[in-house]
């Protein structure tokens, strides 16, 4: 595509002449409405965004001054044609600016949600430069998607003639899922394998519902199966299936997106009595088993005094889960300052207006139980910033003797992932970092195992959906050039 | 979702199934388990592979009535669905030929001991299995163990049955009767707690195969980690079965009673669905 040669064309000029820049700079930022904090803290499964009316998103289009030269779309891991969907807002034409987005994202009413904008798109807006908040693109996006979900106008893209060449997809987050549409467009037989019972990955059993509703997730899984995409619940491939399994069955290119489901602890004395876990155990219940619906067989705990260790999405996704489960005290406990927080900044928004309370520059150094082996308080190390570390963060140092003593009855353990295991350990001759991340040519995904390509978590170790995303389409692209090409060899 | 083809009764609590599953029935190996959902809003819990048969594409499970979500199962007959079932999880029991062989089970640890007892017998080993309860009607699966190995010696608390005295009585016997190159446990974490702290004073080598609560099966939650050595280790994908004299039992213990109360609710739920 030519930006120039798209920007130049009449209905974008004539919107850019419609209103000077002063005016458009000059409107304030839109405000996405929301439900009451107090409210919402006691409703597990509803949004807290409502998003936008198309007044609301037609009007903050209008401040995008559509520039010549638009840094927003290098901030995008993906370079979304950011100008060209916003001014289609502007005019209007809501479903060309969802297919806008689609050119590019295979996810757009999810990464409207969850993206961090902040750090990404809006980052490079113009109107940070001039002291202004910067246009709301996320807010846009999710309105431009979402539009066209409700419209029930939603397009199903082509799909080539079948070209009968089967292809099999390690995992359904949103790696799997974005490489699967990407092939199947191109004609290819695509099956999706997933460990779970649920089709998403981090979508379904991580993000929940409050952010993400499971409605949206599942849109985009059926417009896949539409499409051909086939699934396969309940399978590990490297334990159900090999990866020679799939080969000799005629896969001819297998894409693993298997995520980094392995929960990291912190190895501190305590750690492992009753009612401290990870978050993914308490995310998992929670959201895939579905455990505080009274209908639900698995259980969990509804603490009323509830710690969490961190300061990532993940961290802000269960305390605030916490909180709706009833938490008279939801506390994040983080060793850095909240600047350092790698949570999106509306999630610790959101989290405060619902009464989290934030433990910034403590660290837990020890957990004490009682007699039945329950947590009953937590050991906080008193932390202060010291010089910036390899990551740019400035990194935390102890205050030597100074710690607090915080009673808590259940505690959840939010510090990151290692990448899944199973498929590392299960294919000869792939390349594995020190991290556990499988090695693959950036450029094109392909592991040292000609046929198997990778993206998403496994690659990256914790990334984003975004970037999650964008492998599986890089991986789609060269994995269908390196299937042609050989097929032509041969 | 997965077929029941075939249901039987070892006894009133003790159900055995053959269910449809070609895959896993293919790339299973003794001391893989399953994790079985029954119902969209179920449980996910890990059932110990039993047996399978690759040309009917079947796996067996043998499934004991204790809480919830192994009642529900026991439920369903045959031509019924398993609404979600994967495996082969965990790591395979190593199989070799060690001499002699002690399988000491009890309670909930002897459907998962079948499979291994049959499975040592196969490799040439000399097996004794050690089957306790508290009295004689909790004995189970007796006449399927004895298929399988040289000798199965019962005890119960009471006496009602075989030789009166705990599982401990019966491997401290076999000890001080012939030389044992192995001990493997199964059962509650109490029980094997005091078997592992017997062989450990005689110095015999013991496995444990750890029940702890399961989530995912796959290694995601950490739901069902154990300290082992001192080290946290996750029993759906570093075992179940571990070195017993390295084995936390306090703290597994501690941690199975976790969610004692809630699971106590749970099964109000059943004398709901039973009283409909
Ligand atoms: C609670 C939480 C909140 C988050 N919030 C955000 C956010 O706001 N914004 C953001 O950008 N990112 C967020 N992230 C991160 C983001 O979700 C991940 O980066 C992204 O989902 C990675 O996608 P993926 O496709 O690589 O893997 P995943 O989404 O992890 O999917 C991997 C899938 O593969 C399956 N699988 C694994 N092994 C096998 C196997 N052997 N065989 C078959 N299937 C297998 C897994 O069960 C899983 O379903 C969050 C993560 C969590 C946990
Ligand atoms: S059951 Fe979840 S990690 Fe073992």
């Amino acid at each position: 595509m030519n930006l120039t040669e798209e920007r130049a064309k009449e209905w974008r000029a004539g919107l850019r002449n419609a209103m000077k820049a002063k005016e458009r700079t000059a409107i304030p930022r839109v405000h996405m409405p929301e439900l009451d904090p107090e409210y919402r803290s006691h409703t597990r499964t509803e949004e807290v965004n409502l998003g936008l009316t198309p007044e609301m998103a037609m009007q903050e289009a209008k401040r995008c001054l559509d520039c010549a030269n638009p840094t927003c779309m290098e901030g995008c891991p993906v370079n979304i044609y950011i100008p060209k969907f916003i001014k289609n807002i502007e005019r209007g034409e809501f479903l060309e600016a969802a297919k806008t987005l689609k050119d590019t994202s295979a996810l757009p009413a999810v990464c409207g949600r969850v993206c961090p904008q902040e750090k990404q798109c809006e980052a490079q807006c113009i109107h940070l430069k001039m002291g202004k908040e910067s246009v709301a693109i996320g807010h846009l996006e999710r309105f431009a998607a979402d539009y066209e979900r409700e419209s029930g106008k939603i397009s199903v893209p082509e799909v080539a003639t079948p070209n009968n060449i089967k292809i099999a997809v390690v995992g359904s987050g949103p790696a799997g899922l974005a490489f699967a549409g990407d092939m199947a467009k191109l004609g290819y037989e695509v099956v999706v394998y997933e460990a779970l019972h649920e089709i998403g990955g981090v979508l379904k059993y991580g993000i929940p519902e409050f952010r993400l509703p499971n409605e949206i997730v599942d849109v985009e899984i059926q417009n896949l199966q539409m499409m051909g995409v086939h699934f396969i619940t309940n399978c590990v491939v490297g334990k159900t299936i090999s990866i020679k399994d799939l080969e000799d069955d005629g896969y001819k290119g297998i894409f693993v997106a298997s995520g980094a489901g392995l929960p990291r602890f912190m190895n501190i004395k305590g750690e492992n009595l009753v009612g401290i876990m990870s978050s993914n155990e308490y995310l998992t219940r929670v959201n895939l088993m579905d455990a505080a619906n009274p209908v639900s067989d698995t259980p969990v705990y509804k603490g009323k005094k509830v710690a969490v260790i961190g300061g990532g999405n993940t961290a802000m996704d269960s305390v605030r889960t916490a909180r709706r489960l009833g938490a008279e005290r939801a506390m994040i406990v983080y060793r850095r300052s909240e600047e350092e927080m790698p949570a999106r900044l509306e999630e610790v928004k959101h989290a405060k207006e619902e009464g989290i309370e934030f433990w910034t520059l403590h660290n837990p150094i020890e957990y004490i139980g009682n007699e039945q082996g329950r947590v009953t308080h937590m050991l906080l190390q008193v932390m202060a910033l010291g010089e910036p570390d390899e990551s740019g963060r400035r990194s935390p140092v102890e205050i030597p003797g100074k710690t607090e003593m915080l009673e808590v009855d259940e505690v959840i353990v939010s510090v990151g992932v290692s990448p899944n295991p199973i498929i590392p350990q299960s294919v000869k001759g792939l390349e594995v970092s020190k991290w556990g991340t499988v090695v693959v040519d950036l450029e094109t995904m392909q592991s040292a195992v000609p046929v198997i390509f990778a993206g998403g978590d496994i690659v990256r170790g914790g990334a984003t959906v975004i970037l999650a995303m964008g492998d599986g389409r890089r991986a789609a692209k060269s994995m269908n050039e390196w299937i042609q090409s050989t097929e032509s060899r041969v | 979702m997965n077929k029941i083809v075939s249901k039987e009764y070892f006894s009133e609590n003790v159900v055995k199934f053959e269910v449809e599953a070609p895959l896993i029935a293919k790339s299973r190996k003794a001391g893989h388990f399953v994790i079985v959902k029954v119902g969209l809003k179920g449980e996910r819990v890990p059932f110990t592979i039993a047996d399978s048969d690759i040309k009917k594409g079947t796996i067996t499970l043998v499934v004991q009535k204790i809480g919830l979500s192994s009642t529900k199962l026991c439920a369903l007959e045959v031509g019924d669905f398993i609404t979600d079932m994967v495996g082969p999880l965990g790591k395979a029991t190593h199989i070799e030929n060690f001499g002699t062989v002690v399988c000491a089970c009890g309670g909930v640890g002897t459907a998962p001991m079948l499979p291994i007892a049959a499975a040592l017998k196969a490799a040439g080993n000399k097996v004794i299995t050690v089957l306790a309860a508290r009295t004689k009607d909790l004995i189970i699966l007796e006449e399927q163990m004895k298929e399988h190995c040289d000798e199965v010696i019962v005890m119960t608390d009471d006496g009602s049955y075989g030789n009166k005295g705990l599982v401990t009585n019966g491997v401290e016997s076999v000890i001080n009767r012939e030389k044992v190159d192995l001990c493997v446990t199964i059962g509650p974490a109490i029980m094997m707690k005091f078997v592992s702290q017997l062989t450990k004073k005689y110095e015999v080598h013991t496995l444990a195969s750890l029940n702890t609560i399961m989530v995912d099966g796959t290694g995601m939650c950490g739901a069902c980690r154990v300290s082992v050595g001192g080290k946290t280790k996750f029993v759906c994908v570093d075992g179940p079965e571990f070195d017993a004299h390295q084995v936390d039992f306090d703290e597994m213990l501690m941690r199975l009673n976790g969610y004692k109360d809630i699971e106590r609710d749970e099964m109000k739920k059943l004398e709901i669905i039973n009283n409909k």
